[in-house]
């Protein structure tokens, strides 16, 4: 086995280990907002996609870049604004029954 | 190493650290919208320093520079515009089209550096193993998150789909698969054995998703979110990049602890929901829209009444509350009730709506408080002091045949709704929940439906109850 697929196992095999003990229990109102901010997270593809595209040489190798591309980056933004979104609505003014208004 | 490569490598740790603390912060609403944003702000760093990167190393042509810029710019465009226009209600369906995108582009760029190797050249373990794994998994997702797609939006039919042959049929394509794999690794690099992996894994991706109810995607999409993880990781084994490998192993254990705890929610194993032909979505292919004798039908000039005179009511949504994005309508009866001096709360099941905490999101939306949204337990000790308790469209989840042996749903927590002075349910049939039991609830003494569409019904009662309070 080469030094280097060894390095990116091991960072493979402690990285799930994060993953399982870093989201254990976790309250079931957040369950539809976590998983999208997990969604978003895997959007990191767009960095394999921008890294392949400029590699590309050939009509075949554009086509799949560019898909690879337009995927990865309906992913990496629309799962991050999307989180947000939801998440604004839980952090909006819980007892504002002192009608601060606020800018809603 | 050089400079520049040990600046982006550092960058990288930097943004995987920052994808931990923001998953993290995540666990509560407090900090959980700035986890998202921290995780963005490592996502933004990471995407950087590979444009630098690209721009220092690469000898790419004008054209790939051109045809990037142009896909990125679509999909942020796209992204974006989806994420701030979609509704509420609307949410798990876009979630899913996310998952079928990124596994998507993972499977794209495992397809790519396939390719790229000469054809007839012997590939190392190192390559072939991750490669063919990312097409496997990155297709598998692709498909199977789309038909979820499909399903939750209604635009494929939300029963479970069987047929005869199934069965046989996902062997083979199985064993398809198991071939396309034992090919890339131990065989020469060949452009069939790639196109084979490839539409066999989507095959299995439909045949996967098919079968199983609407009710039961939620977890099925979390599922799917975790398979998209390790195709992302995968990726990152393929083309030798560390961030990708992290971030995809961190989301694929997350979603796989979320998956879990969905499932665990629903009283179910995530084998049982997969082996599908269960959920039936809100309708229950069981159902009858006969009305038994013994249940008690009520009107909107009642249920007026009941609330205009109570001290204490609960609010108990569910699955149909949603589904009829009657989510305004509970708000504005709620306010007028507490505005007149009644206490208003809502009682809200761990896998209400049409995902694990949906319910909570939609509540969000209209900007019903924080602490006036009952958890399970803190609701249950509730019910005994409550005068009337409104079931909107909910129905397993207040089933207290959950408490009897042997039923479908035995051993899931429930609401206990049964134990307030009265009860009045919103629902536009006597059809089943998922679970396509009949529920006791309904024909008991306290209880009186009112069968209507949950936004109509409210808006009815809304009126009736002004009147009352009026007076």
């Amino acid at each position: 086995m080469s030094q280097e697929l060894f390095t990116n196992l091991a960072i493979f095999v402690l990285s799930l280990l994060v993953g399982f003990e870093v989201i254990s229990k976790i309250p079931s109102t957040l369950h539809t907002p976590m998983m999208s901010g997990a969604n978003a997270i895997h959007g990191v593809v767009v960095v394999g996609s921008i890294l392949v595209a400029l590699e590309a040489n050939s009509p075949l190798f554009y086509t799949i870049a560019f898909i690879a591309a337009v995927l990865g980056a309906i992913n990496v933004a629309g799962g991050y604004v999307v989180t947000d979104r939801m998440l604004e609505m839980f952090s909006k003014p819980k007892k504002d029954n002192n009608n601060k208004g606020g800018e809603q | 190493m050089s400079g520049l490569m040990t600046t982006v490598s550092l960058s990288y740790l930097v943004s995987a650290v920052c994808y931990v603390m923001g998953l993290h912060m995540m666990r509560t609403p407090k900090t959980a919208r700035n986890g998202n944003r921290l995780s963005s702000v490592g996502m933004f760093l990471a995407v950087i320093m590979t444009f630098i990167v690209a721009l220092v190393n690469h000898k790419a042509s004008t054209t790939a520079w051109i045809l990037l810029v142009i896909g990125l710019v679509i999909g942020v465009g796209y992204g974006v515009w989806r994420a701030r226009t979609v509704q509420m209600t609307d949410m798990p369906q876009l979630v899913s089209l996310f998952n079928a995108v990124g596994g998507g582009a993972a499977a794209a760029i495992g397809t790519f550096d396939y390719l790229s190797r000469p054809s007839g050249a012997s590939l190392a373990f190192a390559f072939s193993f991750p490669v063919i794994l990312d097409l496997i998994i990155g297709s598998v997702t692709f498909s199977g998150s789309l038909i979820a797609t499909g399903k939750l939006a209604g635009k494929v039919s939300g029963k479970p789909i069987t047929f005869p042959g199934a069965k046989l049929l996902n062997a083979l394509v199985v064993l398809v698969i198991l071939a396309a794999f034992v090919m890339t690794i131990w065989f020469p690099v060949n452009v069939w054995t790639l196109v084979v992996a490839i539409v066999a894994s989507l095959i299995f991706g439909i045949l996967m998703t098919i079968p199983i109810g609407g009710a039961d995607m939620p977890v099925v999409v979390s599922l799917l979110n975790a398979f998209t993880g390790l195709a992302v990781a995968m990726a990152g084994f393929v083309i030798d990049n560390q961030v990708l490998i992290i971030a995809g192993a961190l989301v694929g254990a997350a979603g796989t602890i979320l998956t879990l705890q969905m499932a665990a929610a629903m009283n179910r194993s995530v084998a049982n929901i997969i082996a599908g032909g269960f959920g039936t979505g809100d309708s229950g292919g069981t159902s009858t829209d006969e009305v038994p004798v013994n249940v008690k039908e009520t009107s909107a000039d009642d249920v007026g009444v009941q609330l205009a005179y109570a001290k204490n009511v609960m609010i108990v949504p569910g699955y149909g509350l949603a589904a009829a994005q009657a989510q305004h309508e509970v708000a504005e009866l709620a306010k007028l009730l507490t505005d007149n001096g009644i206490n208003v709360n809502y009682a809200i099941h761990p896998v209400a709506g049409r995902m694990p905490g949906h319910m909570n999101v939609l509540l969000a939306e209209v900007n019903v408080p924080y602490d006036q949204m009952k958890q399970l337990e803190e609701a249950n000790s509730m019910f005994e002091t409550t005068d009337v308790s409104l079931v909107i469209g909910a129905n397993d989840v207040t089933n207290p045949e959950a408490r009897e042996p042997n039923t479908a749903i035995s051993g899931m927590p429930i609401l206990d709704v049964d134990k307030s002075k009265s009860i009045v349910v919103i629902k536009r049939s006597m059809s089943t929940g998922y679970a396509g039991i009949q529920n006791p609830l309904f024909s008991n003494d306290k209880t009186s439906m009112f069968f209507s569409d949950a936004k109509k019904g409210l808006q009815e009662i809304i009126a009736s109850t002004k009147e009352y309070l009026d007076q």
